[in-house]
């Protein structure tokens, strides 16, 4: 989706603000709100790529202005309402409802160690998948614009670029976050002259690389 | 159930309802010490208490998971890698081409299956790490990302303007350095290999890491002897 997310290029968004000794998390319930949404994620009612996909649609106004713990606070809920694992009458009530069983946690504290630093990201699942670009090559990234969750951000569309790397096969985001199957497939590192990317005013002496899938290029 | 959770279920609700919130403009910049707690602080409570009392979570997993992205994580682990790698070329080497086995090496088990890349700066390359789409960041080995990183101003500009954006962090670099910024798209997860400091020929590996800051394994500083 051309969400307010896709960020890269954008002006106006004021200067960086680097914080000196920065705390992990600068507010209790930003930690909760973290450990909650890793803790359900045990559940596996949603996949990685589903989770980023319920961010991004977050209204653009409010994904502006809320901070990033705020916009995984309101994800949470919004996919416990949706997966069921939480009803929205027990949203309003704050109860669980009336006759409701009271489930099993999957995560408990001996299995933290094991989960908690574990990305658990699947690759190279099929060794068969034959990738369509070879490093080096010459390729276009498609002009897309799907209203659905994508990982080729606005600013690369159209553009060219080259293959730098091979990465091996994974999941497609594309199709994944919205349940509509795996395709796996080759992700590449591509890069991209930055003039290519932002004309004149970039230094020939720049270039930007990014991670794509088979299914975002074509022949350059 | 008492009238003050009943509040602050109901602000629970209204949160997902609106996806958003209309008293929380100062989030980002405002964390001072409160005496009275905070709008997201109840909303949080409310929720962790409605998931614990149906069986989702568990308490005590909770706070073991605190504890571990708390004290477990954090860039000291990074900083040992770089360090590793600065003494010796053979592990560095290693780590260039395989960098989830190298890390593996020093026991840090959990980069496994991580999918890291690390990039190696010289003098004449800088690579900047950024993620323009999300927060994606190398956070099994570096700890979770600062605040700055998962802001609009950096996700916005690091691609466009990277010169600018590494000015900002009070580094200047001369024109013909070629500068490569890496949005991270994808599950690879980027790791800057800083250049040694001149002048630490003899220091030994601990106190080579402990001049290692995490801004310099994202790119966006050199490491200072």
């Amino acid at each position: 989706m051309n969400g307010v997310h896709d960020m890269g290029g954008m002006h106006g968004m004021g200067p960086i603000k680097a914080e000196k000794d920065e705390p992990v998390f600068h507010e209790r319930w930003e930690a909760r709100t973290y450990v909650l949404t890793r803790a359900i994620g045990a559940w596996r009612k949603w996949n990685i790529d589903t989770g980023r996909y319920w961010i991004e649609k977050i209204a653009p106004a409010d994904y502006l202005r809320m901070s990033y713990y705020e916009k995984w606070f309101v994800r949470m809920v919004n996919l416990l309402v949706e997966t069921g694992l939480v009803s929205r009458s027990e949203v309003e009530s704050g109860k669980p409802d009336p006759g409701s069983k009271k489930a099993t946690p999957p995560l408990t504290e001996d299995r933290v160690p094991a989960v908690a630093l574990n990305r658990n990201i699947a690759s190279n699942l099929d060794p068969k998948i034959a990738p369509r670009f070879k490093t080096g090559q010459a390729v276009r990234a498609k002009n897309i614009n799907p209203t659905g969750h994508t990982r080729l951000p606005r600013y690369a569309r159209g553009k060219r670029g080259q293959i730098h790397l091979d990465h091996g096969v994974y999941n497609f985001p594309d199709t994944n976050a919205q349940e509509l199957g795996e395709h796996r497939q080759h992700v590449y590192s591509v890069r991209f002259a930055s003039r290519d990317l932002w004309g004149a005013q970039a230094s020939p002496h720049d270039f930007v690389y990014l991670d794509l899938w088979d299914d975002h290029l074509e022949h350059g | 159930m008492s009238p003050s959770r009943r509040g602050f279920m109901a602000a629970l609700g209204s949160a997902a309802a609106a996806q958003g919130s209309s008293d929380m403009d100062d989030q980002q910049t405002d964390h001072e010490h409160q005496l009275v707690p905070s709008d997201m602080t109840l909303r949080v409570k409310a929720l962790e208490s409605l998931l614990l009392e149906k069986g989702l979570v568990d308490a005590a997993a909770l706070d073991a998971l605190v504890d571990t992205y708390e004290h477990k994580v954090g860039p000291r682990n990074g900083a040992k890698v770089v360090a590793r790698a600065w003494m010796d070329p053979a592990y560095k080497q290693r780590l260039l081409t395989d960098a989830p086995k190298a890390i593996a090496e020093l026991g840090f088990q959990s980069t496994q299956g991580d999918h890291t890349v690390v990039l190696e700066n010289t003098a004449r390359v800088q690579n900047v790490v950024v993620c323009t789409l999300c927060s994606c960041y190398p956070w099994t080995l570096l700890g979770l990302p600062p605040v700055w990183y998962k802001s609009s101003p950096y996700r916005s500009r690091a691609v466009i303007d990277p010169r600018g954006v590494l000015k900002e962090f009070g580094l200047e670099l001369s024109p013909d350095v070629e500068v490569r910024v890496w949005d991270s798209t994808a599950e690879l997860r980027y790791i800057v290999l800083p250049e040694r400091p001149a002048g630490t020929e003899n220091l030994s590996e601990e106190a080579l890491a402990a001049l290692v800051t995490r801004d310099s394994m994202i790119g966006v500083a050199k490491v200072a002897a």
